[in-house]
């Protein structure tokens, strides 16, 4: 009889003497669902089906990725809160958990939830066409400061968006009136980007990965990169600390959470079960590939993490009049 | 030369074509039953084309949603439930063919002109995406917002043998797209408080309360009678394929055109290609009033339109990375992974690589036809069935497609709701598809519409003042001139 064997046999003889119902088999025993508040296509759902192949192998069990989308995240941002904290359903969280109930849209906050692991992060940049005449983001800024509002409009994502929140949060920080570049809603960064295009717009704050294919044809450049440091995609971006020597700092981050009150041993389960998913050359390669940012904190981290960011975006959302 | 002989070489291994095919069933069986679209069946092949090499991963997605883009059409002719939003155009008369008896010609129609339609489209993907890519970037708000008001119109005005019901179903249809909070200004409207009702009333599980709970009902209210044509088998669906052909060429050709059109414009896909080409046809035919009577001439011309739109959203996705729709949108992602980056370099650099997916587009499209034909064989048991029996069943079928469109039980409960409503729209002689097509394309002319006063601060003299956007919205009045004239005509007739 091997020492396995041995352990699993009185793993088994403890749970029928306490009789306690879910421990007699090793957590999990069967499949696990993991909801993506966002539709297929997107880079959430692509982050999470990587995510759901990796935990299959660590897990030993199959993972279900369900997307749960609507109402700007709500939807599934709410059923995640709203499962039973036994760690066989768990979600991806996205940054908009701390923007929502600051538009008063919902009652969610990052402290309904059990925080497992931040798997990955996309700092905001400053897009433009490539034939604009603003070669910095120095330049492009005085002239914003200099000209009347409305002359620049941008565009990449919903009203009060992250993106939104990125541009006005810069304009901000550098004493420039927000307000004076109108945002223009579209139903996400490729929308954004096809009416930069077209003309309807010219700046979009979005993520460099979602430029990418327009950056890499040469129709559009980037002026700078809201994070602290360069990313790998890019490297020839500079920060916009570099740019204008502002400390300005906002980007979409994604990771996995449960609902609040996972019992402590499945959430560090969980939580060994990331931490070697994201370690793994698989998902490191396909971040890359992509062109995504990864970025690691695990459990009470990314919980501290998250309020950080909440009450970041909070302030921002207040400065610009987004918050209600 | 050589990029071609290496593109052939690069496809034509047996792994490459075992995936293909194992893609290809892949996509007819998530197709077939309704509430699964052919984006949730490229969703779940990501996860397995990370162990691939590039060439199969593509050539599955490629696979995978061209079949399932057809496959929506069996279950909307022999049942009446459109396998996917693609289909729901032409559901309605293909299904009538089916109870007059002439389901083996409407599903032979399907697959032969959704393969030439598919075909189609690959053919302007290879000649001509560089340049049609460059001009639909041109397209803004301005000229979707015209070109969503020509849709509506279509569907409103020319789609329908009464246009007032017509539009009593569009504005139906308009109303339902209001609920939510996915308009531009992400303020919630008529949600009351409701989580479920921010994310608004997604049209997958609507649609199939509309179309196929209706038609339980119907059948509950009547006794469950007999088929009224009883169609015992479902006869060879070859036959007068080179007939159809003959006839109906202009209708192919158009619905090529229109659904390659639609397809290269970002924001609009094969559902919305469908409806505007059923419009068109209906508008063009010399005996419009036979369509909703089971005639083949709109199916035709929808179907041949839905999969060119499938193969054309290729080409802003290629060139500039930019998806034509939520299909392409999954894809690009899997061409990054697999370092075929999306751009005008990869026609440069890799042209191997470009030739070897456009080869695998014309093998998807042409291994439509065998597998196509065995799927019909294997669906037609289906008519044999007792309506008592297969009602029951099919009602099963809707739960599960209205509860997977979303996996919450809210699902179920929008199915129910537009089930009711689809009962008494009908019993009223109100049409259902202008409603479906006022859930789609609600939300873009909304949009489209405040994004474009945003930008102008207010003034409507921007929705003409780019040359495309004019263009759109002369043609759009010369559409309702044209109805209005034939009205007072006909009034004018009538009086005499």
């Amino acid at each position: 009889m091997t020492g396995r064997t041995i352990l699993i046999l009185s793993a088994a003889l403890a749970a029928s003497v306490w009789s306690i119902p879910h421990a007699a088999a090793q957590y999990p025993d069967r499949p696990l669902t993991l909801i993506v508040p966002w539709g297929a296509g997107g880079g959430t759902d692509a982050t999470a089906r990587i995510i759901g192949s990796g935990l299959e192998r660590e897990l030993g069990q199959s993972i279900s990725v369900v997307n749960r989308t609507g109402g700007s995240g709500v939807v599934g941002h709410s059923a995640i809160a709203e499962a039973d904290p036994d760690g066989y359903t768990i979600g991806i969280a996205t940054v908009e958990i701390g923007m929502m109930h600051w538009q008063g849209l919902t009652e969610l906050t990052h402290q309904d939830y059990t925080p497992l692991a931040l798997m990955n992060e996309d700092a905001a940049g400053v897009q433009v066409l490539a034939n604009s005449e603003y070669e910095t983001l120095e330049s492009l800024l005085e002239a914003i400061d200099s000209s009347p509002a409305g002359t620049f409009r941008a565009s990449g994502t919903g009203q009060g968006g992250i993106w939104h929140l990125a541009i006005a949060g810069l304009l901000n920080d550098r004493g420039i009136d927000p307000t004076k570049v109108p945002w223009v809603p579209s139903e996400g960064a490729a929308p954004g980007l096809q009416d930069l295009m077209a003309g309807g717009v010219s700046i979009v704050p979005c993520s460099l990965v979602e430029a990418r294919g327009l950056i890499e044809a040469g129709r559009v450049k980037s002026l700078g990169l809201m994070g602290p440091e360069r990313a790998e995609l890019f490297p020839d971006v500079p920060t916009v600390s570099e740019a204008v020597g502002s400390d300005w700092q906002i980007g979409a981050w994604r990771g996995i959470v449960g609902p609040e009150g996972l019992p402590d041993d499945v959430a560090e389960r969980l939580i060994v079960a990331l931490e070697a998913v994201y370690n793994s050359d698989d998902y490191k390669n396909f971040m890359a590939a992509q062109g995504y940012g990864v970025r690691w904190a695990r459990g009470e981290e990314f919980g501290t993490f998250m309020e950080q960011a909440d009450a970041s975006l909070g302030q921002t959302m207040e400065a610009v009049g987004l918050a209600r | 030369m050589d990029a071609i002989i290496q593109a052939f070489e690069l496809v034509f291994t047996w792994p490459v074509m075992t995936t293909i095919l194992g893609a290809a069933l892949f996509g007819l069986l998530v197709g077939a039953v309704p509430g699964l679209t052919a984006t949730m069946a490229t969703a779940l092949l990501v996860p397995l084309t990370f162990f691939m090499d590039p060439i199969p991963a593509v050539g599955a997605m490629v696979t995978c949603a061209a079949m399932a883009i057809f496959a929506g059409d069996i279950p909307g002719a022999l049942l009446r439930i459109p396998g996917t939003p693609a289909s729901a155009a032409y559901t309605h008369e293909a299904y009538a063919m089916t109870r007059k008896g002439e389901a083996e010609t409407a599903l032979g129609a399907c697959v032969l002109f959704s393969a030439i339609g598919g075909l189609f489209g690959t053919a302007v993907l290879i000649f001509a995406a560089p340049t049609l890519a460059e001009f639909a970037l041109n397209f803004s708000s301005q000229e979707y917002f015209w070109m969503a008001m020509l849709g509506l119109t279509c569907s409103a005005f020319i789609g329908s043998p009464s246009p007032i019901k017509g539009l009593v179903s569009l504005l139906i249809g308009l109303l339902v797209a209001t609920v939510g909070l996915n308009n531009a200004a992400g303020v919630p409207r008529f949600t009351f408080g409701s989580t479920d009702l921010m994310a608004g009333i997604d049209f997958i599980p609507a649609m199939i309360g509309l179309f196929a709970v209706s038609e339980v009902f119907r059948t509950v209210a009547a006794g469950a009678p007999a088929w009224d044509n009883v169609q015992v088998k479902v006869g060879n669906i070859f036959r007068n394929w080179g007939g159809m052909v003959v006839t109906y060429w202009r209708q192919q050709l158009r619905g090529n055109v229109t659904g390659t059109a639609i397809g290269i414009l970002p924001g609009a896909g094969a559902d919305v290609a469908a409806y505007v080409s059923y419009a068109v046809s209906r508008r063009f035919s010399k005996t419009p009033e036979k369509y909703g009577t089971g005639h083949l001439e709109g199916v035709v011309e929808a179907t041949s339109s839905n999969n060119a739109s499938l193969s054309s959203a290729w080409v802003p996705a290629l060139v500039f990375g930019i998806p034509g729709d939520t299909i392409t949108a999954i894809v690009i992602g899997v061409l990054y992974v697999k370092g075929l980056n999306p751009g005008p370099t990869l026609f440069i650099f890799n042209p191997q690589l470009i030739y070897a997916v456009f080869l695998i587009f014309l093998l998807a499209n042409l291994l439509m036809i065998p597998l196509g034909w065995l799927v019909i064989k294997l669906a037609r048991g289906l008519l044999r069935t007792p309506r008592s029996i297969l009602m029951p069943i099919i009602l099963i079928f809707c739960i599960v497609g209205a509860f997977a469109s979303n996996n919450a039980v809210y699902g179920i409960i929008i199915m129910l709701v537009f089930g009711i409503l689809g009962f008494f729209m009908e019993e009223n002689e109100i049409p259902i598809a202008p409603c479906i097509l006022g859930i789609v394309i609600g939300p873009i002319l909304e949009h489209n519409f405040i994004t474009t006063m945003i930008k102008s601060d207010g003034s409507f003299i921007t929705f003409v003042d780019r040359p495309i956007a004019a263009v759109l919205a002369v043609g759009l009045f010369l559409i309702w001139a044209s109805v209005l004239y034939r009205a007072f005509q006909s009034r004018g007739a009538a009086a005499s």
